[in-house]
C-alpha cells in the first residue's frame, strides 16, 4: 500500500514536472512511449493475421481480441514464428494443423466450402433471374377486369363510409 | 408448385435445427488423429536431469493425459488415474504437466500419488499448442507406431474408460 | 407471496391468450360476430396480467429477494437500483417474459388503433397474435419460468454480468424486441389477409405503418447494440457477424425489403404474394433469432445459458407457427389476383430489384450463420466462419442495392424512361464518381473501397437532394411536402451517412499499443497523449483502477481522458471500460491494458483513431427519424379524420 502511494507521488511529481514550464533555454525532451513490442511490422502483421483466427476456448471471438490466457499464448507463438521469419501462410499451417479449420475465421475454399463461397453470388444470380421473368410475365398482363362490386367495397373500406 | 417451396426450404432447415441440438458447437474434433504424435522433448518434473521424448514410448500403446495443478476436474480425474495405476491392467500413462507457473505439480504428485511413467514439464505451453491442448484434462490414445488414435477432452471416470478407452485399447492389442 | 402471484399472472395470461387466440378466429371463419368481439377485451385482459406478472418480478428484484432464483442469479444488493430493474431483462427467462409483455403491449396498440378495420379482419390479425403469445407464456410456464424459488434463499446474488451494467445495454433489448415483435404484426395482418382470401392494396395499407414502426424500432436496437460494444468491449470493434447479431440482421434486412414492398403493394397492387411471403419470413427471422440465442446449437458470446430442452421447444413452436404460415401460403397463393403491370423500367421493377439484392443478402447472412451447423449436422467436421467471410461476402452483394436506392426513388411508377433519367441524374452520377476517386487523395493513403463507399454515399446524397429539387419550386413548399416524402428521403440520406461513416472508419482507423511510464508521451492523429498514473476507487459493486491520460490537441485544448479496469466484486470479472472522447469527426478511443509493474505505473495501453465513426450512428439516427415520419404520415389518419369532419358536418346541420 505504501508502495502504491510512493509511485503515485512519484507519478505526481512527474507529471507536475512535464506541465511546469521550463526554466533552463532548452527542456528537456518528454519521455515518449515505446511500442509495446519492439518490432513494429511484425506486430501489424499478428494484428492483422489474429483478426482471421479464432480464439478456440471463446465463445466466438476473434484471437486478436480475446483476453483468454490460451489466447495470449498463442498470439505469442505467432509472433515468434513471424520473428523466425515464417510467412502468414506458414503460421495459418502451422495452426490449422493443431486445431483445424475450426481456428480460422475466413473458411479455406475446398470442396466442403465451395457452397458456402459460391452461394451469396448465386443467390443473387438466382434472384435476377427470378426479377427477369417475373418482369417478362407483366409485360404481356393486362390487369383484371374489375368488378363493380368489389370497387365500391373497396371504397367503402379505404374511406369508412358507413 | 414453387409455392411450396418456402416450406420446403424451412422444413430442411428444422431437420438441421433438431440434429443440431444434440451437438455441442464447441466441441472440436482434433486433426491430429491418424497422424505421427507430435515430438515431445521436455525435462522431467522435479528433476531437471533427466527429460522424456516421445520416442522414449515406441513400440508401445501409450496414453497422453495433459493436466495441470491448478485444475480442479483433473483432480477428480487423478484418483481413477490412480486405481488404473495400481492394477497394471491399463496402458502406461504419460502425465504432460501443463502451464504450471507457480511449481505446484512436483509437491502434489508427492501428496497425492504419481500414477504416471513420466511427467514432462510444460510451463510455457508450448508442447500443448503443438498437441492442439486447449483446456485440461485432455488424454490421447497413442499406438505402437506412435501414431495418434483417439483424443478425449474432459476428465475420464470409470464409465468413459469402459465405452470409450477399452473398446479402442482392444482394437490395437494393448 | 409475490413471486407466486407472477406464476398465477402468467397462466391466466395464458388463459386469456388462448381465449384470444381461438375465438375470434374461429368467429372470423364462421362469421360469429360474439365470438369475434372477443378479440379485443382478451387483448386487454392478456396484456394486464402479463403486466402484473412482470411487476412482480420487478419487485423481486427490487426487494433483492434471493429466494427467486432469477433474483439470485442476476442480482446483488449493492447492484444500483436502476440496474436492478434492467436485471429483469438479463436473463433468458426473464427477456421471455419481456418478450411477452412486448407482444401484448403490440397487440393492444393493434386493438385500440385499428377502429376503421373491419371486425373479422381485426378479430383474425388479433387471433394470430394471440397464438403467439400462447406459444410464447407456455414457453416461460412450462419451460423457463423466472419465478422458480429455492428455499434458503442464499444471503447474496452472483451479480448482473457486468456487461449488462451499462445504460447502453439496458435500452438495447427493449428497442431490439420492440422491433422482433414488432413485425409479429405485419406477420398477423398476413396471415389474416391469407385466411380471408382477400388480398387487396387496403391490406397493404393497414400493414404499412406497424412495419415501419417496427423497422425504426430495430433499426435503432441494432445500432445502440452496436454502440455499446464499441465503447464497452475495450477493442473498438463495432460489428463482429457474430451468430446473435446475424440473427437481428436478418430480420432487419428482410423487413427493409418489405416495407418497399409493400409500398409497391399498396399503390399499386402488384407483388401482393411475395409481400404476404416477406412479411411471414420478416417475423420467422425474427423466431429463428429467438431459437439461436437460447438453443445452443451455435456458438455466440450473446447466447444466453444453453439449454437443449427449450431449444427443442422454441423448434416445435417455429414448426407451427412458421411451418403453418408457409403452408397456408402455399395453399392460399394461387387465390391471388395479380396486380398492375409495369414497365422494365420503372419504379416497382426497381424496388422488386432492391428486394432482389435485399433477399439474396439475407440468404448469404444465413448461409454463413448456419454453413458450420450444416457441415457438423452432416459429420463432415467443424468450420468457422467469422467477419472475413461476411464481409468479404456481403459489401459487394450490397452494393447495387446503394446504387440503386438512388435511382429507384426517383424513378416513376409504371413506366419510366432510361434515357430520361439518364438526362435527370447524370450530373449526380459524374460528381459521384469524381468524389469517390478524388476524395480518398485528401485523406491518410488512397484505399479502394472508400472509392467505392464515398462514391456510394455521395451519389445517395445527391439522388435525395434531387428529389426535393424537382418536388418544391421555392422553399415555402418544403412544409406541405408529406411525411412520407420527407421520411422517405430522410432514411436514405441516413443509409449514405451511415455508408460514408462505415467508409472512412473502416479504411482509415489508426491503433496503436504502446507501454507507457508515468509521464511518458505518445502522439497520434495531431493529438499528444500523456500517461499521467493510475488511482484505485471503489465503486458501488466494484473496485476500480482509473487511469488519467491528459491529451492536448493542436493548440492549447486539453481535456482528461480516464479509462478504467473494474474487477465486480461478485462475480471476480474483469472489466475494461475505455474513455472515449467523441466528436463529430472523429473519436480518440484509451483503453488500459494490462499493468506491467507491480507498481502500477507501468501499464500496456491501446490507442485508437476512428474518423468519422459517430456518422455510423448519426446515419441509423437519420435512418430511425425516416422511418418514424413516415410511419405518421397524414394520409393514414385520413379515414378518422373525414369521420370526425362528417360528424362535425352533421353536428352542424342538427
Amino acid at each position: 500500500m505504501r508502495r502504491l502511494a510512493l509511485a503515485l507521488l512519484l507519478g505526481a511529481a512527474l507529471g507536475a514536472r512535464a506541465a511546469e514550464p521550463a526554466a533552463a533555454p532548452s527542456p528537456a525532451a518528454p519521455p515518449m512511449a515505446q511500442p509495446l513490442h519492439a518490432d513494429v511490422a511484425i506486430e501489424a502483421r499478428l494484428t492483422a493475421l489474429s483478426r482471421e483466427l479464432r480464439c478456440v476456448v471463446c465463445q466466438n471471438e476473434a484471437l486478436s481480441d480475446s483476453p483468454a490466457e490460451l489466447a495470449e499464448a498463442m498470439r505469442r507463438e505467432i509472433r515468434d514464428l513471424m520473428k523466425a521469419g515464417k510467412s502468414d501462410q506458414e503460421v495459418i499451417d502451422f495452426l490449422v494443423a493443431r486445431y483445424g479449420d475450426f481456428v480460422l475465421f475466413r473458411p479455406p475454399l475446398k470442396p466442403l466450402t465451395y457452397l458456402l463461397w459460391a452461394g451469396p453470388f448465386l443467390f443473387l444470380a438466382l434472384g435476377g433471374l427470378a426479377w427477369t421473368l417475373a418482369l417478362r410475365a407483366r409485360r404481356g398482363a393486362r390487369p383484371a377486369p374489375v368488378n363493380p362490386a368489389q370497387l365500391a367495397a373497396a371504397a367503402r373500406l379505404l374511406d369508412d363510409k358507413p | 408448385m414453387k409455392r411450396w417451396l418456402p416450406l420446403g426450404v424451412f422444413l430442411v432447415l428444422i431437420g438441421f435445427f433438431a440434429k443440431g441440438l444434440f451437438l455441442n458447437p464447441r466441441e472440436v474434433p482434433s486433426p491430429l488423429i491418424g497422424r505421427p504424435a507430435p515430438v515431445i522433448s521436455l525435462p522431467v518434473v522435479g528433476d531437471a536431469q533427466r527429460a522424456f521424448t516421445t520416442a522414449d514410448m515406441k513400440g508401445q500403446v501409450w496414453l497422453l493425459n495433459v493436466w495441470a495443478p491448478w485444475c480442479v476436474s483433473c483432480r477428480e480425474e487423478h484418483k481413477f488415474l490412480m486405481a488404473l495405476a495400481q492394477s497394471r491392467t491399463g496402458p502406461p500413462v504419460v502425465g504432460l504437466n501443463w502451464k504450471d507457473r507457480n511449481r505446484e505439480a512436483a509437491r502434489l504428485l508427492a501428496f497425492t500419488g504419481n500414477p504416471y511413467v513420466a511427467v514432462p514439464d510444460d510451463p510455457s505451453g508450448r508442447a500443448g499448442i503443438d498437441w492442439g491442448v486447449t483446456g485440461t484434462p485432455e488424454t490421447f490414445l497413442i499406438d505402437r507406431d506412435g501414431i495418434v488414435r483417439f483424443k478425449h477432452v474432459g476428465p475420464i471416470d470409470p464409465v468413459v474408460w469402459q465405452n470409450k478407452f477399452v473398446p479402442r485399447l482392444k482394437e490395437l492389442g494393448a | 407471496m409475490i413471486p407466486e402471484i407472477g406464476t398465477f399472472a402468467l397462466i391466466v395470461a395464458l388463459l386469456l391468450a388462448l381465449i384470444q387466440g381461438v375465438l375470434p378466429l374461429a368467429g372470423a371463419q364462421r362469421g360469429r360476430v360474439a365470438w369475434m368481439a372477443v378479440a379485443r377485451p382478451a387483448a386487454w385482459g392478456q396484456f394486464s396480467f402479463t403486466l402484473i406478472a412482470y411487476g412482480c418480478l420487478v419487485q423481486a428484484f427490487l426487494s433483492n429477494d434471493f429466494t427467486v432464483i432469477n433474483v439470485a442469479s442476476n442480482s446483488y444488493s449493492e447492484l444500483p437500483a436502476f440496474y436492478r430493474v434492467t436485471a429483469t431483462w438479463g436473463s433468458h427467462e426473464g427477456s421471455l417474459l419481456f418478450w411477452s409483455l412486448i407482444l401484448a403491449g403490440w397487440t393492444v396498440a393493434v386493438a385500440a388503433f385499428s377502429r376503421a378495420l373491419p371486425l373479422e379482419m381485426v378479430s383474425r390479425v388479433l387471433g394470430v397474435l394471440g397464438l403467439i403469445s400462447v406459444g410464447f407464456l407456455s414457453l416461460l410456464l412450462l419451460t423457463s419460468s423466472p419465478f422458480l424459488r429455492q428455499f434458503p434463499g442464499p444471503a447474496e446474488g452472483s451479480d448482473l454480468n457486468p456487461l449488462l451494467q451499462d445504460w447502453g445495454m439496458i435500452i438495447h433489448p427493449p428497442m431490439l424486441y420492440m422491433g422482433y415483435v414488432g413485425f409479429a404484426v405485419a406477420f398477423a395482418f398476413a396471415v389474416a389477409a391469407l385466411l380471408s382470401g382477400r388480398l387487396d392494396a387496403a391490406w397493404a395499407r393497414w400493414s404499412r405503418p406497424w412495419t415501419t414502426v417496427a423497422w425504426a424500432f430495430l433499426t435503432f436496437g441494432i445500432a445502440l447494440g452496436s454502440w455499446w460494444a464499441y465503447r464497452e468491449l475495450g477493442w473498438g470493434g463495432w460489428w463482429f457477424w457474430d451468430p446473435v447479431e446475424n440473427a437481428s440482421f436478418m430480420p432487419w434486412l428482410a423487413g427493409t425489403a418489405l416495407m418497399h414492398s409493400l409500398a409497391v403493394a399498396e399503390k399499386r397492387g402488384a407483388f401482393k404474394a411475395w409481400t404476404v411471403l416477406l412479411a411471414l419470413l420478416t417475423f420467422s427471422l425474427s423466431l429463428l433469432g429467438t431459437f439461436l440465442v437460447r438453443s445452443g446449437v451455435l456458438s455466440s458470446v450473446h447466447a444466453f445459458a444453453v439449454d437443449p430442452e427449450r431449444g427443442a421447444y422454441i423448434l416445435g413452436f417455429m414448426v407451427v407457427v412458421v411451418g403453418g404460415s408457409l403452408a397456408l401460403f402455399a395453399w392460399r397463393a394461387p387465390r391471388m389476383i395479380a396486380g398492375g403491370s409495369f414497365t422494365w423500367f420503372s419504379r416497382e421493377s426497381l424496388l422488386l430489384a432492391n428486394n432482389v439484392v435485399l433477399m439474396a443478402s439475407v440468404a448469404a447472412v444465413l448461409l454463413g450463420t448456419l454453413y458450420p451447423l450444416f457441415i457438423d449436422a452432416l459429420g463432415l467436421g467443424k468450420l468457422s466462419v467469422g467477419p472475413p467471410y461476411f464481409n468479404a461476402v456481403f459489401v459487394p452483394l450490397i452494393t447495387p442495392a446503394l446504387f440503386l436506392m438512388g435511382v429507384g426513388a426517383l424513378a416513376r411508377w409504371k413506366g419510366d424512361s432510361l434515357p430520361d433519367m439518364a438526362v435527370r441524374l447524370r450530373w449526380a452520377l459524374g460528381v459521384a464518381v469524381a468524389t469517390g476517386l478524388l476524395l480518398p487523395l485528401t485523406l491518410d493513403g488512397y484505399e479502394p473501397w472508400a472509392v467505392l463507399g464515398l462514391g456510394a454515399a455521395t451519389w445517395i446524397a445527391l439522388t435525395v437532394l434531387i428529389a426535393f429539387r424537382e418536388r418544391v419550386k421555392s422553399l415555402r413548399q418544403l412544409a406541405s411536402l408529406p411525411r412520407a416524402f420527407w421520411g422517405m428521403h430522410l432514411a436514405h440520406l441516413g443509409m449514405a451517412v451511415g455508408v460514408a461513416g462505415i467508409t472512412l472508419v473502416v479504411n482509415y482507423e489508426k491503433e496503436l499499443d504502446v507501454r507507457m511510464n508515468v509521464g511518458d508521451q505518445v502522439q497520434m492523429a495531431g493529438y499528444t497523449l500523456t500517461f499521467m498514473g493510475v488511482e484505485q476507487y471503489q465503486g458501488p459493486n466494484f473496485s476500480g483502477t482509473r487511469g488519467s491520460v491528459v491529451v492536448k490537441e493542436d493548440g492549447d485544448q486539453q481535456f482528461v481522458l480516464r479509462p478504467e479496469k473494474r474487477i465486480y466484486d461478485a462475480s471476480g470479472s474483469v472489466m475494461t471500460e475505455a474513455a472515449v472522447r467523441p466528436s463529430a469527426f472523429s473519436d480518440l478511443y484509451v483503453s488500459l491494458g494490462e499493468p506491467l509493474n507491480n507498481e502500477l505505473t507501468t501499464w500496456a495501453v491501446r490507442l485508437y483513431h476512428k474518423p468519422f465513426i459517430n456518422w455510423l450512428w448519426l446515419g441509423a439516427l437519420l435512418m430511425v427519424a425516416g422511418g418514424l415520419l413516415a410511419a405518421f404520415d397524414r394520409r393514414y389518419r385520413l379515414a378518422t379524420r373525414e369521420r370526425a369532419a362528417a360528424a362535425a358536418t352533421a353536428a352542424q346541420g342538427a
